[in-house]
């Protein structure tokens, strides 16, 4: 939905500046998101300061720290801490990524701003709810389909076939490029979004595959595709450096391809 | 046109809700015309200029003389229909992107293909009336 102010309930209101860890000779301020469904109070940004003499240099570290040694009720995702799961995905200074892969140094100037993943619902803190981004990734129905009989031994792939898929198969489904789609944010129902449109144009893209009309069947739509708008955002947006703008631009270049 | 059910509203299980009334199987024409009447346009547009500023100042009769060649007129009918073509698509976009009321939705996009039809028609009238010399 288009909506150009938060809803009231939504609406930031102060927080709490927690004190500056004692002895500590350097310190950086963390700005972070906090929202309690549990105490019916709007969402507020509480202040940390994390001692960087004792902690890891990513802002996820900074994050573990504060949960450490301040605030044991600091509620995010986190897992692998190497950029490979995708579960510490959340708004840094105003962008999305992985808050494991970037650096708080790499954060100029001032506090480091942390908010949820951008338009979806808050489960707590900075855990965004992505149900119904997962339902989308689970509509492109991301598996091999044949109707051939399967082999004796592996589906056989060239190396020039397998090569069209370097730039899609690395998806993690971490939810930055879709979250940071304004087409996604006002029409998330019925648009697909980046990620899950990267996802089926890697599917598409496999010379394996024996469905790919049938792929391309169930994306072209005025909204699950073509509310893509080309604004790019994702591409910047992606922590693992993929561009899903292009792999929607090659579903379009293909639903063409296959009228003309 | 229908918006899946609302969580709130619904007990519709999350794909069900993403699957929803299943694919339009539409879309890359509008999508494919967008373009063609954007290359349409961009090659259109001097001509166009051209023939404008050729009729700047003239009166009627002039206009009639400018507009009665045969090539003047085509150039500037194509470019009514691109353009006519291109505003009624991008409109309908813009309508799909940001009003989400059905009902309200459906009544702006079917004025904005009146509007489109009318003023493609209109303008179509005026480039024959004028260079027919009536």
């Amino acid at each position: 939905m288009v909506e150009f102010a938060l809803p009231k309930n939504s609406k930031i209101t102060g927080g709490k500046t927690w004190p500056k860890p004692s002895g500590a000779t350097e310190t950086r301020e963390f700005r972070v998101y906090r929202w309690n469904p549990d105490d019916g109070k709007n969402p507020s940004v509480d202040t940390y300061y994390v001692d960087t003499q004792d902690c890891g240099p990513m802002v996820l570290d900074g994050l573990i720290w504060i949960k450490n040694h301040i605030d044991p009720s600091l509620t995010f995702r986190r897992s692998c801490r190497e950029g490979v799961c995708g579960s510490c995905a959340m708004n840094i200074d105003g962008q999305n990524t992985l808050a494991c892969t970037r650096s708080m140094h790499d954060v100029k100037d001032g506090a480091v701003k942390i908010n949820p993943l951008p338009h979806q619902p808050v489960v707590k803190d900075l855990v965004p709810d992505l149900t119904n981004f997962y339902a989308q990734y689970a509509s492109i129905e991301p598996w091999l389909k044949t109707t051939s009989p399967t082999p004796q031994k592996e589906w056989k792939q060239s190396h020039e076939d397998r090569e069209k898929l370097d730039g899609l198969y690395e998806c993690i489904l971490c939810a930055c490029c879709s979250t940071s789609c304004p087409s996604y944010w006002w029409n998330s129902d019925r648009y697909l979004g980046p990620a899950a449109l990267l996802q089926a144009n890697r599917w598409v893209s496999d010379s394996r595959d024996e469905a790919t009309g049938e792929r391309l069947d169930n994306l072209e739509d005025p909204f699950r595709l073509y509310r893509c708008h080309t604004i790019m955002n994702c591409s910047k947006a992606c922590p693992k450096g993929l561009n899903p703008a292009e792999a929607i631009a090659e579903l379009k270049l293909k639903m063409v391809e296959r009228q003309i | 046109m229908s918006a899946p059910d609302t969580p709130k509203r619904s007990m519709r299980t999350p794909l069900g809700r993403v699957r929803n009334l299943g694919a339009a199987h539409s879309g890359t024409s509008d999508f494919w015309r967008q373009r063609i009447t954007a290359v349409a346009m961009t090659l259109l547009m001097l001509p166009v200029i051209i023939v404008v500023m050729m009729t700047l100042g003239s009166n009627q009769a002039g206009a009639k003389v400018i507009l009665g060649s045969l090539p003047i007129a085509v150039i500037m009918l194509l470019f009514i229909v691109a353009s006519a073509w291109h505003m009624k698509i991008g409109m309908q976009v813009v309508i799909e992107d940001y009003v989400h009321n059905e009902k309200l939705k459906l009544i702006s996009v079917m004025l904005n293909n009146f509007f489109s039809i009318a003023v493609a028609l209109a303008s179509t009238y005026a480039i024959i009336k004028i260079s027919s010399g009536v």
